[in-house]
């Protein structure tokens, strides 16, 4: 167990490798509790969420999950989230942990009357099934016709008679969902997901399989590959970003505009090594003689068997196919800019 | 599960001594903290090492870990095959997965170790 963000929280049961493997052939089962969660409600919401988020609150149908940040006027984020409509003025933003107080005051300081924000971070449980066989498995224990949740939606129902949120949304690059339920009733969900699943392979997963598992996917994770000195442009997020006239002004639009229209002086790249070694957060990376970047995340990545990472380089020298060296404890490995996501599930 | 007939180091490493050399390689408890290892540096035959010395390093996926010479001695022999089969490490540290043979300075007494029962103990303690 290892302190993470405030909580307890395994970095592995079985061990990491055969976690991560059993997430890519069959499914995982992860205990996310951790993670912050706010409800903003009320007729003023939906005008709220566009001005502070950066993605269009507008397309989002009730039932309907989006990936967004919440930008800065510099257009940092102060954190990355998922958003969630519950219902006609009724939104629940999914934030890190580690910024839930951070996030909290940030969004607190802005709500305008009509309008509530709520933190019930303590009144969620959140529990990821993961994996090519999670709706297998997650099919026997709800009503609910998974089938008809599409990626990135969510339906409102129950999992083994308890109350839940149901979420076709995950941080591992498969298929799965993500289960929000009350805090009292997730030990037994938990438990009754890995005897419905172990026969079809479900292994219970740590907080290291789910870092292999996200990197693998290039998903980013805010404080190594974003935090508020990097633009949602420059962290390749310009997907996230709305510029629609219809979501009209909101904090960072200007300089997230400007960087779109005239190119960002530098990105975020994937690489892999093309020598043995494993880069880690914080390592430097070369260009020639010239320390141009550092590894922002960096691992062995399990499925793929070669050592991955981002890296921000500058835009004019981060071409795929670009030569690099990463310093590892005092000696270079090479390694070369590639495309990614490193690795693509098989649809 | 520790040997009998192994010495131990507080680093974790254990020595299998026969005459004046000496086996080394991780404990069953080092390869347990830093769980599935997947790349091994190993030093050249002929280099010279002062107890406690690093010769090496392991790396698992979430953590590199250095390897310290239990005593002086010269490398007289590695186990290269095992930087193509790291895995091994994890399943049989006590055994395939030895990483060099020392040519011990002071073939007397490998001093300053740990014999199985203090070394359990050890862990034990550490593992609270």
């Amino acid at each position: 167990m290892v302190p993470f963000g405030g909580w307890d929280m395994p970095v592995e049961y079985s061990g990491l490798i055969a976690e991560h493997q059993a997430v890519r052939t069959a499914a995982g089962l992860f205990d996310v509790s951790h993670m912050g969660e706010f409800e903003v409600a009320g007729p003023g919401a939906l005008a709220f969420l566009q001005r502070v988020t950066a993605n269009h609150v507008a397309k989002l149908a009730v039932g309907q999950a989006q990936y967004s940040a919440l930008p800065m006027p510099t257009g940092c984020p102060v954190d990355d989230i998922i958003l969630y409509r519950r219902g006609p003025e009724r939104y629940l933003i999914v934030v890190n942990a580690a910024n839930i107080a951070k996030d909290w005051e940030w969004l607190r300081s802005q709500v305008p009357s009509g309008c509530t924000l709520e933190d019930q971070s303590e009144a969620f449980a959140l529990i990821a099934l993961q994996g090519p066989k999670a709706e297998a498995i997650l099919q026997g224990l709800t009503p609910v016709d998974l089938k008809a949740v599409a990626f990135y939606r969510f339906a409102e129902g129950s999992v083994c008679s308890h109350q839940a949120i149901v979420a076709r949304t995950g941080y591992t690059g498969e298929d799965g969902f993500e289960l929000f339920l009350a805090p009292r009733d997730a030990p037994a969900v938990w438990r009754q997901l890995i005897e419905a699943g172990r026969p079809q392979g479900l292994q219970p997963a740590g907080l290291g399989a789910r870092d292999t598992l996200r990197l693998e996917a290039r998903m980013m994770l805010y404080g190594n590959d974003m935090d508020e000195t990097t633009t949602l442009i420059e962290a390749g997020l310009a997907w996230i970003v709305s510029f629609d006239e219809a979501k009209g002004d909101w904090s960072g639009r200007d300089v997230l505009l400007e960087q779109k229209t005239k190119g960002a002086s530098r990105k975020l790249v994937g690489f892999e090594a093309t020598e043995r070694g494993i880069p880690r957060h914080g390592y430097p990376v070369f260009q020639g003689d010239e320390q141009t970047g550092s590894v922002t995340s960096g691992t062995f990545a399990p499925f793929l068997q070669k050592s991955i990472g981002l890296t921000y380089l500058p835009a004019a020298r981060a071409a795929v196919g670009t030569e690099l060296a990463v310093g590892i404890r005092g000696r270079r490995i090479g390694a070369r800019v590639v495309p990614t996501p490193f690795y693509k599930r098989p649809r | 599960m520790y040997p009998q007939g192994y010495r131990y180091s507080k680093d974790h490493e254990w020595i299998a001594v026969e005459g004046d050399r000496g086996r080394v390689g991780i404990t069953d408890y080092a390869q347990k903290q830093l769980g599935d290892v997947v790349f091994v540096e190993l030093p050249e035959v002929g280099r010279r090492l002062a107890a406690g010395e690093q010769f090496g390093t392991v790396e698992s996926v979430k953590a590199v870990s250095e390897l310290y010479a239990p005593v002086a001695g010269e490398v007289v022999e590695v186990n290269g095959p095992l930087a193509d089969k790291p895995e091994a490490i994890n399943q049989d540290p006590h055994g395939a997965a030895w990483m060099i043979v020392l040519k011990l300075a002071d073939p007397k007494a490998p001093g300053g170790l740990l014999d199985a029962a203090a070394y359990e103990a050890l862990v034990a303690s550490e593992s609270k």
